[in-house]
This record gives structure tokens, sequence and C-alpha cells, in this order.
């Protein structure tokens, strides 16, 4: 069948610059570029290209752009090169349209229609540079009173277990399988140096990151990989994988390709099988159900680490995180409709869950109007791309974000979305042993390092300039956001008046 | 007498170690008799969570065996022992029994609830009785024998690796999505009750199966696509005699091991390690 697809991209080379060096022609894994001995010149294969990037930054000539192929169908405002390049594909193939990383459709942002407030005369502004400003979080469920022992300063009151944090940034699930060895380690490393979090994903925890446990929250997802008594007690928390943002409601398989020597042991699956994660855990149909896993998660580490359960942001989450909370999760984790994938299908990661602002505000709101907010802590993930998307998610109720894609951006992703071919040319989304080579874990670990510190700097500025000298106190501070371009319903969900009122 | 000096006085004194409690607490002395070659728990009126604390504590001592009388419904029991240790329970045990469990052989005389052997990742369940739904879910080691029958999607998502295969013997029937995504290991179900039609009422049998096999005897009417029926070889043959053997010395059932065996089986595979290679468009 001749292809009736278009080229996404042209590769467009200055052929008086190139050096004819191959370093494209090495680095593309897509076979983009091949060399022509005969000619002395490289040529393209146009349809290959994903527009990574990669040849374009490493080109030493800087000979090489990559754009966006003019020649296309014509401009429909309703049939958008999308949707018919889409339907072309699954005429030619019948398969289901696979894509990688979060929803990149443009409506379903708040964040840039939401405002911080500053002090202004009435209140001071606090200097970050000179006063000490505190970003510390802790983790897990909040007894309703303290109680003290008499007359003594000692508390009688036993908390349960909590994590303290020196940031409200943790790093989302990702699976060992998903990325590589070098990228797991790289954000196991990264967590232990600012004093954050990591999470394994489903896909367990490598013998050589043990070490690192008290950095991590190990994830126990429907497929089960690698969860054994050891696993669960390597980590700072245990988190019960129900959804991903990407992909509510829908499993997931690591394709036997992927299933190498290292990954078949961690996961404790033979090499070269599929990984398949069911849809639904089936021991869990119910909220009860859910506390059975729980405490069997709770019995199984001595009742010593918080237990988290994730789940995708969907239109009744609030009323599932009232039925998480009283199932007895420490931590709950909520992935908004942005939230990314390794691999998921195309047509339900941009159509299927909601915007992480409104879910926070909601869940916050219900869990508040029960009286049962502090019974556990709230992670947001799904989309979150800078210090002021933290500070306005933290204002919005939650007490700490997860950050997936931000972090692989600092390693070297430029989002192209094609995770899911196994074959990152920048060394992130990939077991190919030739491939991973590409991220060095010092390297990687620094550049995570950093894009912590500047975020956390950042936070102190914004607080700073709202006269909050800790971060617990932008907790839920809602009457520190303002809404531009917004009705009036989308401000009562978030709970937050607009600008100038 | 103390507890510490009962103890030392029935117990080989060389089998006790440094994790000796130096006294039994008074809270907990009256639901705990020592006898000469187990420690026996009354399980009666205990909350699950203090029961299992209580076999946790007890299980560090020197003895090889627990024994738990008057179980009704306790969940997890056995999910944090870690070592091999035998647990004897009379009653019926709640949800998740041996969940995460990674060690001991627990023989229940009785039925057993939802969840028996979850995740699992080593030791024996014995169960004179029925199993409820989900035995054996993601199971990766050790082995579940089942005296009766079995509830839904049992052994869903066990797996192998290397030399952990897990293991689940049915004695009698199943229902449906038996070995539902199956990945590795073996299900062996018996059908020693099936009546005069031998058929199972099993529907969805193997669905999203992509390793591991079952031995079935008994018609199954319904199976999931990604399974195919054959016919034992020797080595299926061998594995499945080590099994009914286990399984007739565990239970003495009215049938012996070779007329067990002499019952028609089939087995269950994938047809392929990548039942869903083919549903996406690159």
């Amino acid at each position: 069948m001749i292809t009736h697809s278009q080229p996404e991209f042209v590769v467009e080379r200055d052929q008086d610059l190139c050096l004819r060096c191959k370093v494209c022609v090495n680095q593309c894994a897509y076979d983009t570029h091949s060399y022509d001995p005969e000619e002395d010149v490289i040529v393209n294969k146009d349809e290959n290209c994903v527009n990574c990037q990669r040849c374009v930054t490493f080109c030493p000539s800087k000979a090489i752009e990559i754009k966006q192929n003019p020649s296309k169908f014509k401009e429909n405002f309703h049939w958008t090169q999308e949707a018919v390049s889409g339907i072309k594909l699954q005429s030619e193939t019948g398969g289901i349209i696979l894509t990688g990383m979060g929803c990149n459709k443009p409506e379903f942002t708040y964040w840039d229609r939401l405002l911080l407030n500053a002090s202004q005369v009435t209140n001071p502004s606090i200097d970050p540079l000179r006063e000490p400003m505190e970003l510390i979080t802790y983790l897990g469920s909040k007894p309703n009173k303290l109680k003290f022992e008499n007359s003594d300063i000692s508390l009688e009151t036993k908390f349960s277990p909590q994590i303290r944090l020196e940031t409200p940034i943790l790093f989302s699930a990702i699976s060992y399988g998903a990325v590589s060895f070098n990228v797991h380690q790289s954000l196991a490393r990264a967590a232990n140096e600012v004093g954050t979090l990591f999470n394994t994903g489903e896909g367990g925890l490598d013998r050589r990151l043990y070490k690192h446990g008290k950095n991590a929250i190990v994830q126990v997802a429907s497929g089960r990989f690698g969860v054994k008594p050891d696993y669960l007690n390597a980590g700072a928390a245990i988190e019960i994988k129900i959804g991903q943002g990407a992909k509510p409601g829908i499993g997931g398989h690591l394709p036997g390709e992927k299933v190498e020597q290292d990954i078949s042991k961690t996961r404790m699956i033979p090499v070269g099988t599929d990984a398949l994660s069911p849809a639904p855990q089936h021991d869990i149909y119910s909220i009860e159900d859910l506390r059975q896993l729980i405490f069997a998660l709770k019995e199984a580490t001595d009742y010593t680490k918080p237990v988290s359960v994730k789940i995708a942001a969907v239109h009744n989450s609030a009323a599932i995180s009232s039925g998480m909370v009283r199932a007895g999760a420490d931590i709950i984790a909520l992935d908004g409709v942005r939230g990314s994938t390794g691999a998921a299908p195309r047509i339900i990661r941009d159509n299927v869950g909601i915007p992480i602002e409104l879910a926070i505000a909601s869940v916050d709101q219900r869990l508040r109007d029960e009286g049962i907010r502090n019974k556990a802590s709230i992670i947001v993930g799904g989309g979150i791309r800078s210090s002021a998307d933290v500070t306005k998610a933290i204002a919005l109720g939650a007490d700490a974000v997860y950050i997936a894609t931000a972090a692989l951006v600092s390693i070297g992703c430029t989002i192209c979305q094609k995770c899911y071919t196994g074959k990152c040319p920048w060394g992130i989304a990939t077991t190919d042993p030739y491939l991973v080579k590409r991220i060095n874990p010092d390297i990687a670990t620094r550049r995570l390092v950093n894009l912590l510190r500047g975020w956390n700097n950042e936070i102190k500025e914004i607080m700073g300039g709202m006269g909050i000298n800790a971060i617990e106190s932008v907790r839920g501070n809602r009457l520190s956001l303002r809404g531009v371009g917004l009705s009036e319903r989308e401000l009562k969900v978030l709970g937050i008046k607009l600008a100038g009122e | 007498m103390t507890y510490r000096d009962l103890m030392w006085k029935t117990l080989p004194i060389e089998r006790l170690d440094k994790e000796t409690p130096s006294l039994i607490d008074p809270e907990i002395s009256e639901y705990i008799q020592i006898k000469k070659d187990a420690i026996e728990i009354n399980a009666q009126n205990i909350y699950y969570r203090d029961l299992n604390d209580l076999i946790k504590h007890v299980a560090k001592w020197p003895a090889n065996k627990i024994i738990l009388n008057n179980i009704t419904g306790q969940r997890y029991i056995g999910t944090s022992l870690r070592r091999k240790i035998e647990i004897e329970i009379n009653g019926t045990p709640g949800n998740d029994l041996a969940a995460f469990m990674d060690g001991p052989k627990i023989t229940v005389y009785g039925d057993v609830q939802d969840g028996c052997g979850n995740t699992m990742s080593q030791g024996e369940i014995i169960v004179h009785g029925s199993a409820g739904d989900v035995t054996g879910y993601g199971m990766r080691g050790g082995n579940i024998f089942i005296r009766d029958n079995i509830g839904y999607r049992a052994g869903i998502h066990m797996k192998e690796y290397k030399n952990l295969k897990p293991n689940i013997v049915v004695g009698g029937t199943a229902v449906d999505f038996l070995g539902e995504y199956m990945a590795g290991g073996v299900l062996a179900v018996l059908g020693l009750n099936l009546g005069e039609n031998k058929t199972h009422d099993a529907k969805y049998v193997g669905t999203g199966m992509h390793g591991g096999v079952i031995y079935i005897h008994g018609k199954v009417t319904h199976t999931g696509k990604e399974v195919e029926t054959r016919n034992l070889d020797e080595q299926d043959n061998k594995l499945l005699r080590e099994l009914v053997n286990q399984y007739c010395k565990y239970f003495g059932t009215h049938k012996n091991v070779e007329e067990i065996l002499g019952q028609d089986f089939v087995k269950l595979i994938p047809v392929s390690t990548r039942p869903y290679g083919r549903l996406y468009a690159y």
C-alpha cells in the first residue's frame, strides 16, 4: 500500500556548512540521515524525522534545521492536520495510534489564568536572600488534634509515619523499563541530594538503587512487577497506582523488545515477554477493596510507611478521594489530563480526564468540607512546568507536586512524544544499550539538582513577595490567587476570586 | 515461673536465639499457650491487627510452628513473616491470607476467603476446603493447594522468573476468568468433583494469558482467544504428577494419584507471549 501520509518535518541541511562528519547520522536513532559516499553528501529521509533536535544540538557546524513540513493538507479548522494524518495512518495499519508524553492540546491549561498575590504597603514582603524561608514539607496523615502529656511538653499523640522533604517537589513515577537505568539512577541521586523523593513507577527498583530506598516511593500497580517484601520495605513510602493522567482507566504494557536482561531481573519476568499491566487492579473493585490493599501493604511493612494512592483526575475525583482517605490512604496523588506517559493511545491521552487545577481545588474543598483534609496529604501532577505552577498548585490546596516531564526535559528530553518507539535519541525513554549511554548519570543528576535548586529559590522569591516565610502558609491559601479570563462557574470550582475583586 | 522459664523448659535450648523476648507481656499471655512443639494462639475475638502483631511477636521465638485456633475472618495472616515457619489455622481466615508472604507454610482447616496468596513471593498454602476470588493474584512463587473449589479470577497474572515458579492446584472446579493475564507458573485443576457431564462452569478461561500453563481435567467450553488447547507431553505429565502427588499427600483423597492422573487432562497455553503485539499503529 502506498502511504498517503506526508512527512511531518523536513530536514534542511546547509551543504556549505556541512562537514560530512556524520555526527547526525550516528546520533539519529530513526535513520533520518545517511551518508552517500559516492556523492560525498549526507541525505535525509524526512519521513523518519521526529524533530527531537538531537542532530541540531550536536551538529558541530550548526548546518541542520528541522522545519515543519510546509506542504500540508489544505488548512481546515475542523479537519486539522492531526485528524487527517491520524485517519490516514489508521487506514494503512488498522492500529490504535500511540503517543508519548502529556496531552498537547491548548484548551486545558488553567495555570496561565491564575495570578499570585504580593504584599504592598499594608503588610511587609520578605527578602528571601536575607531571611529564613522554609519549604520543608511533611507528607503523611496528620492527627485531628494534638494531645500533650500532663504539664509536660512531650507529645502524647502518636503520629502516623511522616516523610520530611526539603522541598514540596517530588519526581513523579517513571518506571525502569520505560526509561533507562541511568535515568532512574539520576532521579534517585538527585532526590537524595535535594532531600526529596523519586518514584519507581511500576517497574520495580533495580537492586543497585536499593541504597537510595529512603528517597524512593515504591509503586504497586496492577501488574505487580518486582513487588516483593524487600521492595515494599525498601522505600520511604508505598504508592498504589490506580490510574495515570495520560491514560485514565487504561492499563499499560511494556513491549517485549524493551524487556532486556536488567529490566527482566527488576520486573521479575522473563526476557522478551510483554509486561502487561491490566487496566484495573483485580483485587480492587471498590473502596473497601482499596482499604484491604492499603492495609495489606501496611501489614507487610509493619505500619512504618505511609501509603499513597494515585488516581487520574477524572470527573468524580472529589468523591473518590474522599473514599480513598476513608480507606486509609496517607497520601493521595492526583494526576491531571496533562500527565505524561511513555506510551498511551493518543485518543485517550487527549480526551480523557480533567485539568489538574480544577481537580486540586475540588478535592481539597471536598476533604475540607468533610473534615478529613488532615487525614491525607495531596500530591498533584500533570503538566507542572515551572515554580509558578508549583506555587499555584499549593495555593489551590496541594501539599506537594510531582514533576516528571520537567525532570526529563532538564536531562535532555525535547517532548517529541515518540517515547513509545523505545528509540529515544536522547537516551531517556529507551533500553537500547547503544542509546542509554547518552545519559551520563553524573551530569544528569547535576542538571536535576540545578533545576530543583532554581525552582526552590523562585518559590522562595514568590513567597517572600507575598510576605510569607513558610510554604505551609501557602497551602490552600486561595486568597493569594486571582483568576483572569475565567467564567463565574470556573472561579467557583477553583474557589478563587476574579482579578480586581 | 516466668514465661521465659517456661519456654526454656519446653523448647530445645540450642534453638533459642538472641531475639527471644525476655518475658511474655502479661497482656498477651492469656491468648498464648506454649506447647512442646508449637505455640498456640486462641484468636477468638482478637482484632486482626492485634492478632497479626501477636503472630509477628511469637514468630520471633524459636518455635517452628504456630497454631491459630478460632480464627474468624481475621485478615492478612502470614503477610509480613519472612522466615520458614509453619502456621496451622483452624477456622476461616479473612481476605488476603498470606498476601506478599515470603516463606511460611500455612495449613488451613477450613475455607479461605478472597485474595489468598495475593502477590505472594514464597511459601505454601494448603487449604482443606475451598478458596474465594482472586486467589494467587500476581503470585510469583510458592505453592497453593486447594482441596475443593476456587473462586473467580484464580491465578490472575501469576508470573514466573527463573527459579521462582508458582503453582496452584485445585482439587475441584474453577469458575470464570481462571488464569486471566497469566504470565507464568502452573495452574492445575483436577476436576475431582465434576458431575456427569464433566464440564467446568467457567468462561473466559485464560483471557489475556501470555505465559505459564493450565492443566485441567474436565471440559472447558469457553476460553480466551489468546489460548490454545494441547495434549500433555512427557514434561507436562512429570510436572503434573509431582503436583498431584503433593495434593494426595496433603489431602488423602478418595482417588489415588494414579486414578487422578488416569483422567483425561488437557493443557491450555498461550498462543503468544505477546498477545497485544499487533494492536498499535507505528
